[in-house]
């Protein structure tokens, strides 16, 4: 059994536990000291409170676990993948775990969040740290019952038992070990004992929602309430001057209209009698800051990379003298326009805003700053807050923003009822929060057949570039290095959209890299390797990635994928990426089907350290790609006169069925701690199908959405 | 206003909204069936897809006042026991990601496979194009479905 490495609890991970009146034990665990800095004192164990708890774990007397998931699910996996965690080293058979939804709490609970692919992550330690603690204690109870040496003990599958074969489940011991002082020294197994972690454990929700049990935020309801539909000003810029709403209130089902800041719910019985309310709504509005066109953005992203207006976050050696000096320049532009998040499920929320508490319920990946802000907006103090949060269909970063939990509160609050606000899609893809439209301008100098110099400028709406990219790849192993931004302050409003600032980096440095090697006549897998090792010999503080992980990828795909085995009608295109703390490389393979270049099949090879669960990595990595593929071969979306040109899904195309290439993902094997999933695929594939879509067709697609911009003429 | 009587999943209800009212809201809000989803309401993701006397619809498209005596079977319909060889395909390739569009995806499936029960890899990926996954769910839902067909 477990004997590895003694783990002293410092204040990096601390646990507490209490007896419950029900029967049972509960175990408070803390992980959001995990990403601290390990050199700090340890501290006694028995002054932490219940304050700097973030998870738990029940045992009850009968031997069941139920373990609260506190991390908010976006389709993430968290729920399933974070208890999985606690019931390997607590031992027990996973059929025995329950796993529920934490609410947000704020007392007991920290760092409750879903983004930036750190649920796993973060969690590695501690959550295994905390089932560890349990399982001694278990062990301990059962030894002292026994009357033996707790190293005569050993435990599987929740049962204990001692050297003379007697045995008792950690259910008969558990009243006996909530009374322990929880140990100050524990082990933790090795990952070659693993019997949970790394097994294909199925979506904890799976039989609710193939039966269509209520789960989302949209489904929730309570005694009383009222649905919300709000009409917000049409176009970024505007305000409200005034309104009629003489039609609505004639709308069977209209409740109400109210107005609150610049915007105008109406008020319904149920939800159709409000949109429908809304439709009949008249407004003035007045501009209070100049409209703005997708024509503008592109003339002043153009401006920009012409310009001289930049911020330069890396430099290295001396590109200018690198490119006066080189026998060829490359160069190529990247344009991405701004591009909606569209969660399946639209916007909404719950609030009861009455005179003594703030009640609120809905899909919100950020629970925390978003109760804070509705507390702060409202004057009440966050002992009188609560907040449950219901599973989300998908986040992608949009739901890091509260405004529509806002807006429900503002609303019940001045209802005085409660209130559910539902965004229908055409406010869902016009309200705002975008990922910001960006464009690169990327250029390499050749000298004597090698790469003497590397110059990458961004220019994006309201800023993109996060201080740590200009440190990835290719840094370190071109002399003379450069990259610098640029932002166009605009009033339409931007934000975190799956893999932000990396998104559209990566398609463009990828992209570009394959052009280079075609210009230098090499392999486009060799030059990036060649250019890894180079990076690999030399000492860089602020390097990111790690080379022989990045190389571990490359080889792995360019095995699975056999790449450079040409066959007859297929091409391929290669990209490999770090972002997010994982190694991801990826060949696109496209076929012509009726004239055009479709991408029948990726390959994908990612370096994530431990794979927790087989099936939720799977399902991440292939969305991921999928994801990445829709949007850079169909994302459209622009504005003109300050308003979005698209508001549904009839011009707005998603990826469907028949668009979607197979997927097939191999991951490195290794015991090194978990990364995140949740991005890290989607960024580069972009560029394995462009690099893809020009060995098809000669033709270099750079601005999305592909397949409007490959170019029909060559095509044809 | 006006009293509507429905057959839904077997059994009648009635109720009282106007008649323009679409399904998917009569379900939704008054009959609180919430696994028929809203996703565009304007019958292109799929996600509120029901069968109406077995054909796989769009019930954001569908008024109440247009069904008559035609039966209604949901999600929630679809089997006694959630043991429909799709939901249980569901299950054993673990399909869903975020899981809200997959109420529809298996409705439509279920249609389909009733029509057509030894499809082709390349007849589900043409009968599910019309039910959009925005998790990009699709390589999983294709297994599903061809596993469901096998069973
Ligand atoms: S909600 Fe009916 S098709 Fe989208
Ligand atoms: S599983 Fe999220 S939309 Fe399909």
């Amino acid at each position: 059994m477990p004997s590895t490495p003694k783990n002293t609890i410092s204040r990096r991970s601390f646990f507490k536990t209490s007896a419950l009146a029900s029967g049972g034990i509960l175990i408070g665990i803390s992980f959001l000291n995990s990403c601290a800095p390990s050199t700090e004192v340890p501290v006694d164990i028995a002054d932490i409170t219940f304050n700097d708890f973030n998870a738990f774990i029940r045992i009850s007397n009968d031997g069941k676990i139920t373990i609260f998931s506190p991390n908010p699910e976006i389709g993430q996996g968290v729920k399933t993948t974070l208890p999985m965690l606690i019931a390997e080293e607590l031992d027990v058979a996973w059929d025995n775990v329950f796993v529920e939804q934490g609410k947000l709490d704020v007392d007991n609970f920290q760092n409750q969040f879903a983004g930036g692919s750190n649920g796993v992550r973060m969690a590695w330690l501690p959550l295994r740290e905390a089932g560890a603690t349990a399982r001694m204690m278990l062990m301990q109870a059962a030894a002292n019952r026994w009357g033996v040496e707790v190293g005569e003990c050993s435990t599987s599958e929740g049962i204990i038992t001692n050297a003379k074969g007697e045995k008792l489940g950690y259910g008969e011991v558990v009243l006996e070990a909530a009374k322990l002082e929880a140990p100050t020294e524990i082990s933790l197994k090795d990952p070659a004992d693993f019997k949970i972690i790394g097994q294909e454990i199925g979506n904890v929700d799976v039989e609710k929602i193939a039966q269509g049990k209520p789960l989302f935020g949209l489904d929730f309801k309570r005694e009383g309430m009222v649905y919300a539909v709000v009409m917000r000003p049409p176009a970024f810029g505007q305000t409200l001057v005034d309104f009629d709403d003489s039609e609505t209130r004639t709308v069977s089902g209209v409740l109400d209209v109210i107005r609150f800041e610049d915007k105008i719910a109406v008020v319904g019985k149920n939800t159709w009698s409000a949109m429908k309310g809304k439709r009949k709504l008249k407004a003035n509005w007045s501009e209070a800051s100049p409209a703005e066109s997708s024509e503008g953005h592109d003339q002043a992203l153009f401006a920009l990379l012409d310009g001289s207006q930049f911020e330069t976050m890396r430099m290295d050696g001396d590109v200018k003298t690198a490119f006066a000096e080189a026998d060829q320049v490359i160069e190529r532009t990247y344009e991405s326009p701004f591009l909606p998040h569209n969660c399946m499920e639209p916007m909404n929320f719950f609030a009861d805003v009455t005179a003594d508490k703030v009640d609120l319920v809905g899909p919100i990946q950020t629970p925390k700053g978003t109760a804070y802000e509705i507390a702060e907006a409202l004057g009440r103090d966050m002992s009188t807050v609560n907040m449950d949060m219901t599973r989300m269909g998908g986040g992608f970063g949009r739901r890091l923003y509260g405004d529509f939990a806002m807006e429900a509160a503002q609303i019940s609050n001045l209802a005085k009822k409660p209130v559910k606000v539902v965004y229908t899609r055409e406010d869902d893809m016009t309200a705002g929060m975008y990922r910001p439209a960006v464009k690169y301008r990327i250029a390499a100098s050749i000298k004597d057949g090698a790469i003497t110099g590397y110059h990458l400028k961004e220019a994006a709406v309201n800023g993109n570039m996060y201080s740590l990219i200009p440190n990835f790849f290719p840094a370190g192993s071109i002399d003379n290095y450069q990259v610098d931004v640029a932002s166009f302050d605009s009033n339409i409003t931007t934000a975190a959209w799956r893999a932000p600032y990396t998104n559209f980096h990566a398609v463009a440095e990828q992209s570009f890299f394959d052009e280079v090697a075609n210009a230098l006549n090499q392999d486009p897998v060799q030059l990036r390797l060649d250019l890894i090792n180079k990076a690999k010999g030399t000492l860089d503080p602020l390097r990111t990635y790690d080379p022989d992980r990045l190389i571990g990828v490359i080889n792995l795909v360019t095995e699975k994928s056999d790449w450079g085995k040409k066959k007859e009608g297929v091409f391929q295109g290669f990209a490999s990426y770090y972002c997010h703390n994982t190694h991801v490389a990826e060949v696109a393979e496209v076929v012509m089907r009726d004239g055009k270049p479709f991408v029948q099949k990726v390959t994908c090879a990612v370096d994530c350290g431990v794979v927790v669960n087989p099936l939720g990595a799977m399902n991440q990595v292939q969305g991921g790609i999928i994801d990445g593929i829709g949007h850079a071969m169909f994302g459209e979306f622009g504005f003109e006169n300050g308003r979005p040109t698209t508001d549904n899904f009839h011009a707005y195309n998603l990826i469907r069925m028949n668009d979607t290439p197979q997927v097939d993902v191999h991951f490195v094997k290794n015991d090194i701690a978990p990364t995140g999933l949740g991005e890290p695929s989607l960024p580069p594939v972009g560029a394995a199908v462009a690099n893809a879509i020009h060995a098809a067709t000669g033709v270099r697609v750079s601005k999305i959405p592909f397949a409007k911009n490959m170019n029909p003429e060559v095509l044809a | 206003m006006a009293i509507h009587e429905l057959k839904i999943n077997g059994n009648r209800q009635s109720v009282d909204v106007d008649d323009d009212t679409p399904l998917l809201w009569v379900l939704r809000d008054e009959m609180n069936l919430v696994g028929t989803k809203y996703g565009c309401g304007i019958g292109q993701c799929g996600a509120c897809t029901v069968h109406i006397d077995g054909v796989a619809t769009r019930s954001c498209l569908t008024t109440v006042s247009s069904i008559g005596d035609k039966a209604i079977t949901t999600i929630e319909g679809l089997s006694a026991d959630g043991k429909h060889p799709l939901q249980e395909a569901w299950k054993s390739c673990d399909v869903p990601q975020c899981g809200y569009c997959q109420s529809g995806q298996i409705m439509t499936a279920a249609a389909y496979l009733e029509k057509n029960p030894n499809p082709s890899s390349d007849e589900i990926r043409q009968a599910m194009h019309g039910n959009i996954c925005r998790c990009g769910s699709y390589n999983s839902i294709q297994k599903a479905v061809e596993t469901a067909a096998k069973s």
